[in-house]
């Protein structure tokens, strides 16, 4: 990437200073960040809460190189994102991040294998072969192995943020960022989910969860809390495991 | 983003989406189709119209009297008795450039044979007349040119003219029929060379020694037409200078005079009977070539519907890292093998079609290949127009409320 800048801390995967987007809606201006400052680290599962309205979704967008904010600094993996091209922006979402989105977006009529693989399709520095191969090894990680060339509709939901996982994570990104991903699913697949992203965090992922539920960020390590555009809380959490939660769920499979 | 990759990501598109990617080719199909069948047609009707014309002789020259105006009047070509034997003689002794010459001279009336009777017309020549005008003898033989010098009454007979007067399982030759009040002896018959491209039937002919003709039955000094051979069809344009020159010379006309006569090639046939057919086929193209815009407007359609349609999937593309001109590529693509494979389905389907009118309508098969690569490339190209402002509109898309969409 052009004009790499090396931040001093290393460690540091997300670093914003004091970031700010206004909205022009008609005559008014919106200000849906008013002056927000935070780093998530390397190896990080942080939440993002707040109510509707907070900027969640507005914050979400900038982190994800999808929007640019209004003033403030915004760097990734020690990339400014500031003053960057359309294109360039692309190539960073290409590279550096992974999107799990909460209505799963799979590519319809299209088998979860080529769907993993589409990240890298837009990657022209991977082979044909080495494509499948990382889309492959990408599924085995959400445990969907046998499940390759199931076409989406043939999946359950769980099983389809599974394949958007696998998806997020085939480009090998600096950080997945998460927007409500359980929010379509029940509260005993939500958990397997959140069992999901823990592993992966406990395998050295950079994780961040946009959410509204505070039973799913107890399974995150750090929630940073907004309202009205700023930062209320940023807190660490006193984690809980995803795995015993499933399994202190009551067995009502026999309906 | 490399080619390949494009065309397997918009072709796995387009196959999501088989019946409505086969609909919005369908246009392009009928439009190229048409198109190409016409095309076709056209250059079958011209071969047709050349080969007929080819049967009229062999590297034929033909010598007509022309209109000519006396004192301002307008004398009309049948009253000219400019065209005489001599002229005749004349060129066959002088242009080196021709190998065959005969005068022609024609009289119609009533043929007679016991209780049968057709009306026909007899055409006078020397003997080379047959070969000039490419008859052929099916069975009997040629008058000579002593026959020409006796005005003997002696005729050959087309497969028409047998059929009328005689029986089946007679033979006409020796045989004594009557032109009008004249007794004519058959020596032979005609091998059967069917219409001519005006349809005029060319087996109702009776041919004789143009003495005859001029002198006993019109009893006339002057002859209605000179047809005379090339030696080839390079030479046919040289020949005809010649035989310009001879008939001056013959009929006195001073440098700069009008000529009595006129010489046409069969090239110059030829191109007037195509400038003809060419203008029918132009019009018929102009109509196919809009049916095949509308099949764009078709595809141009679908593919704004299609863009609509997948915005989500556009969103989702942009999020996980594809340019704009990528999302630009990937629908222009998409129409353009839509278009390419409309062309190419086209252009089957038109081959077909014109094989089968060309059978039913007993035309010989042609196939142009000119129009067959300017089709080929057309469709890229209207595939190329009609995709951008779909694609355009893709590329634009906002991803973050693409993501939304619903």
């Amino acid at each position: 990437m052009k004009g790499q800048e090396i931040m001093s801390d290393q460690n540091s995967i997300i670093k914003v200073e004091n970031l700010k987007r206004t909205f022009v809606v008609g005559s008014e201006e919106v200000h849906a960040l008013k002056g927000l400052s935070f780093d998530i680290y390397k190896g990080e599962f942080v939440s993002i809460m707040g109510s509707s309205g907070s900027g969640k979704s507005t914050l979400l967008n900038i982190l994800g190189c999808l929007d640019q904010p209004t003033s403030g600094e915004y760097y990734i993996d020690g990339i400014a994102v500031r003053e960057r091209s359309k294109n360039e922006l692309s190539e960073i979402r290409n590279r550096k991040i992974g999107f799990v989105f909460q209505s799963y977006n799979l590519l319809p009529r299209t088998s979860a294998l080529e769907n993993v693989e589409l990240p890298l399709v837009y990657n022209p520095d991977v082979s044909h072969s080495e494509r499948r191969e990382k889309a492959q090894y990408a599924l085995e990680m959400v445990g969907l192995k046998d499940r390759m060339e199931h076409m989406p509709n043939q999946l359950s939901g769980g099983q389809q943020q599974r394949v958007a996982i696998a998806r997020a994570l085939v480009n090998d990104p600096v950080i997945v960022l998460a927007d409500e991903a359980t929010g379509n699913l029940d509260t005993r697949t939500s958990y397997e989910i959140m069992s999901l992203f823990q592993n992966l965090h406990e395998q050295g992922k950079t994780i961040a969860f946009v959410t509204h539920e505070t039973d799913i960020a107890v399974f995150t390590t750090r929630t940073i809390f907004l309202r009205d555009g700023r930062v209320l809380r940023d807190d660490p959490v006193e984690t809980k495991s995803a795995l015993e939660a499933l399994k202190a769920l009551p067995v009502d499979n026999d309906y | 983003m490399d080619i390949l990759n494009l065309i397997r990501i918009s072709g796995k598109a387009l196959l999501r989406n088989k019946t409505r990617s086969a609909l919005s080719m369908l246009g392009i199909v009928i439009g190229i189709a048409a198109v190409i069948a016409v095309v076709n047609l056209g250059e079958g009707l011209k071969q047709s119209t050349a080969n007929q014309l080819s049967d009229m002789g062999t590297n034929l020259i033909m010598v007509m009297r022309s209109n000519q105006r006396r004192g301002g009047v307008s004398m009309g070509s049948s009253n000219v008795q400019s065209l005489k034997v001599k002229d005749c003689d004349a060129i066959a002794d002088c242009a080196k450039n021709v190998t065959m010459v005969s005068p022609v001279v024609s009289a119609s009336g009533q043929l007679v044979n016991g209780s049968k009777n057709w009306s026909g017309t007899a055409y006078g020549g020397s003997p080379d007349y047959l070969a000039i005008k490419k008859y052929e003898i099916a069975t009997g033989v040629n008058f000579t040119d002593e026959d020409v010098r006796k005005y003997a009454k002696v005729g050959l007979i087309g497969q028409t003219i047998v059929e009328e007067l005689f029986d089946e399982d007679e033979d006409p030759i020796g045989k004594t029929i009557r032109l009008g009040s004249m007794p004519i002896k058959v020596i032979g018959t005609l091998k059967e060379k069917g219409e001519n491209n005006m349809g005029m039937d060319q087996d109702d002919i009776i041919i004789m020694p143009f003495s005859t003709v001029q002198k006993r039955m019109l009893g006339q000094d002057f002859i209605q037409q000179i047809v005379c051979s090339a030696a080839s069809e390079d030479v046919a344009e040289a020949a005809v200078a010649e035989i310009e020159v001879i008939l001056r010379d013959m009929h006195k006309i001073p440098v700069g005079g009008t000529d009595d006569f006129d010489v046409r090639t069969q090239q110059e046939m030829l191109e007037m009977m195509n400038s003809l057919t060419g203008t029918i086929t132009t019009v018929l193209i102009a109509i196919a070539l809009i049916s095949l815009l509308v099949g764009c407007i078709g595809i141009m359609n679908i593919m704004y519907v299609t863009v609509t349609e997948r915005t989500k999937e556009i969103g989702l593309r942009m999020s996980i890292g594809a340019k704009n001109s990528a999302i630009l590529m990937q629908f222009l693509t998409e129409s353009i093998i839509l278009s390419l494979i409309g062309g190419i389905l086209g252009m089957i389907l038109g081959v077909g079609l014109s094989y089968i009118v060309a059978m039913v309508m007993s035309l010989p098969f042609a196939v142009n290949g000119v129009w067959m690569i300017i089709s080929f490339v057309s469709c890229a190209v209207l595939g190329l127009i009609s995709g951008f402002f779909p694609a355009l509109k893709a590329s634009q898309t906002d991803p973050i409320n693409a993501l939304r969409y619903e």
